[in-house]
């Protein structure tokens, strides 16, 4: 009783690697349509699930609105936080063009 | 024991002690270590050789997996995509290690991200098990299990998001813990899969691993997830033994599946409680079958979210010219990333993806909830579970790693404990050829002393903890 039609296509995978941020070549394309076929098949059994009426659960231990006070504290510094950045310009992340 | 170790040490031996370590980590064939921490480590070494401190641990070496951040000593996760990464500030456990006077030696190599069961995904190669040098540590903890049953690290920090403390425990022979769920901060663990994921102690014994729960665990505010519980001394009352202790026997996790060595050795287990004083009874978990799947799910999702800042930014890989921002990053990621981490953070997108977000997500935190109460009703009934760690000893480097349903299919025993939060351990309980089996204690939310009692009543009546590989 599949009502979805989700079989994972060549232009799925290139769609879901533009969702990601991630580019595929074609060699990858074949392996991952394999893949996610797959894997998609065997979530497929939680369909079988019934979970009418039940909550999802987002957090096992339940803490609901963790305050902390409003008070300020050190951070790090310029220096320390541009320490790692690859590229980096007057004391900025140098980040690639956006448009 | 570490705290007979912790002795010695005392007795100006602590430079002595890890310089053996370091000449038998560089002799060594394991791949376990990845970075090593040599210089400040002896440093460290030398000075408490002069004046040893009144810590917990003090003067103890301690191996920390790739992914736990450590201030000033390369934390890049087993990743190209972070390699060359030196964290500006040290995770709340290695904070709370270094205040009771432990060492860092080094990183340990681990699945890349922690994705995997077998550390065959790092960038640096497979990590192998000292007990059989052609077969997997487990993972994704594999480096930190290794090291420590291998003999080149006294003990370890690993992270378990599905079991990956405890099934590098259960291969390699040795105890690993999983704690419930906001026990121990998770500041500065690089999240794969925020919601499962804890970092648990790799030990020979179950003493040791108390230990260092003690120190690692405890409220910290720069977690939010983590719970506000005054700290706990898990050593106390630790020899108290099993008496009237009341075992239940999961039906779902024996069968199908179980390798027979597996099933006859926890057996075995189960009936060396029984003779020191505990019963059993059986229990069923009705919705283990569908815990991969909602694991898998959970997990993929989060980790789509979670690795997305892996851009070449602020930190790692970044290189030739820049073009357009998605072109950039999407080339950045498709270098840095393998495998295993783009099939989780695209399968991850696309469950969270419009249209999909209700069948696989939503869906998947449903089960989790059935999950959940599962555990919960159990624990009306009894106060521990035992189980299989794995279902299988450890396999071949190579045989899986190709068709990854086949190695997700491993974690069937460990992945509900996450998704429930509840804590359990792995400790030995025999062996299938020259290969460890183990075994799994289960407790309720924050029951991590039953647990700990439980294990502690087991390795006290048995031997296998003293099994140690003939490495080379």
């Amino acid at each position: 009783m599949n009502e979805w039609d989700d079989m994972i296509t060549r232009e799925d995978v290139e769609h879901i690697g533009w969702l990601a941020s991630i580019e595929i070549d074609d060699e990858e394309k074949d392996e991952l349509v394999e893949h996610f076929n797959s894997i998609l098949d065997y979530f497929h059994q939680l369909d079988e699930v019934d979970t009418e009426g039940v909550e999802p659960t987002y957090r096992v231990v339940d803490l609901a609105n963790v305050f902390r006070d409003d008070a300020a504290s050190s951070s790090l510094s310029i220096e320390q936080a541009l320490k790692n950045a690859p590229r980096r310009e007057n004391g900025y992340f140098k980040s690639p063009r956006i448009v | 024991m570490l705290r007979d170790l912790i002795e010695r040490l005392r007795d100006g031996a602590a430079e002595e002690y890890l310089s053996r370590l370091y000449e038998r980590i560089e002799k060594s064939r394991l791949n376990g270590f990845t970075t090593l921490a040599k210089e400040s480590a002896l440093e460290e070494a030398r000075r408490f050789d002069k004046s040893p401190g009144q810590g917990l641990l003090s003067g103890l070496p301690i191996a920390i997996k790739e992914c736990i951040s450590t201030r000033g000593i390369e934390t890049n996760c087993s990743s190209n995509i972070l390699r060359g990464y030196i964290p500006p500030y040290d995770a709340h456990v290695i904070e709370r290690l270094k205040a009771e006077g432990a060492i860092i030696m080094g990183k340990t190599n681990m699945d890349e991200f922690a994705m995997g069961t077998s550390t065959e995904t790092s960038c640096f190669g497979p990590t192998r098990n000292p007990w059989d040098i052609d077969t997997v540590p487990g993972g994704s903890s594999g480096g930190s299990a290794a090291v420590v049953a291998g003999g080149e690290a006294p003990c370890s920090l690993g992270s378990d998001t599905g079991g990956s403390v405890r099934c590098p425990a259960s291969f390699c022979g040795i105890v690993g813990l999983k704690p419930t769920y906001g026990l121990v901060s998770r500041y500065g663990l690089v999240a794969y899969a925020n919601s499962l994921e804890q970092i648990g102690p790799l030990t020979h014994t179950v003493e040791d691993t108390a230990l260092l729960l003690q120190v690692i665990s405890g409220h910290d505010a720069r977690d939010s997830t983590s719970a506000p519980r005054p700290g706990q001394s898990y050593l106390e009352g630790l020899d108290e033994g099993v008496a009237g202790m009341k075992i239940g026997i999961p039906r779902e996790y024996f069968g199908e599946g179980v390798a027979p060595a597996v099933e006859k050795a926890v057996w075995e287990g189960i009936h060396t409680l029984e003779s020191l004083g505990a019963s059993w009874q059986e229990v069923s978990l009705p919705h283990t079958r569908y815990a991969l799947a909602a694991y898998y799910v959970v997990a993929m999702s989060e980790a789509s979210s979670n690795l997305a800042r892996f851009d070449g930014l602020r930190y790692g890989l970044r290189e030739g010219e820049d073009k357009d921002w998605h072109t950039t990053f999407s080339a950045i990621r498709a270098k840095g990333f393998g495998p295993e981490v783009k099939r989780r953070i695209m399968l991850g997108t696309y469950a969270l993806s419009a249209g999909y977000y209700g069948r696989y997500y939503l869906k998947a935190l449903k089960v989790r909830t059935l999950i959940k109460e599962d555990f919960l009703r159990a624990f009306k009934e009894v106060d521990i579970l035992v189980s299989p760690t794995m279902p299988i000893p450890a396999f071949k480097i190579g045989e899986r790693i190709n068709d990854p349903l086949s190695l997700y299919m491993a974690d069937v025993f460990t992945v509900p404990i996450n998704l429930a939060g509840v804590p359990a351990i792995s400790l030995p309980c025999g062996f299938d050829g020259r290969l460890p089996v183990g075994l799994q204690i289960i407790g309720p939310h924050f029951g991590e002393g039953a647990v700990l009692k439980a294990a502690q009543a087991f390795e006290s009546a048995t031997p296998f903890h003293e099994a140690k590989p003939e490495v080379v």
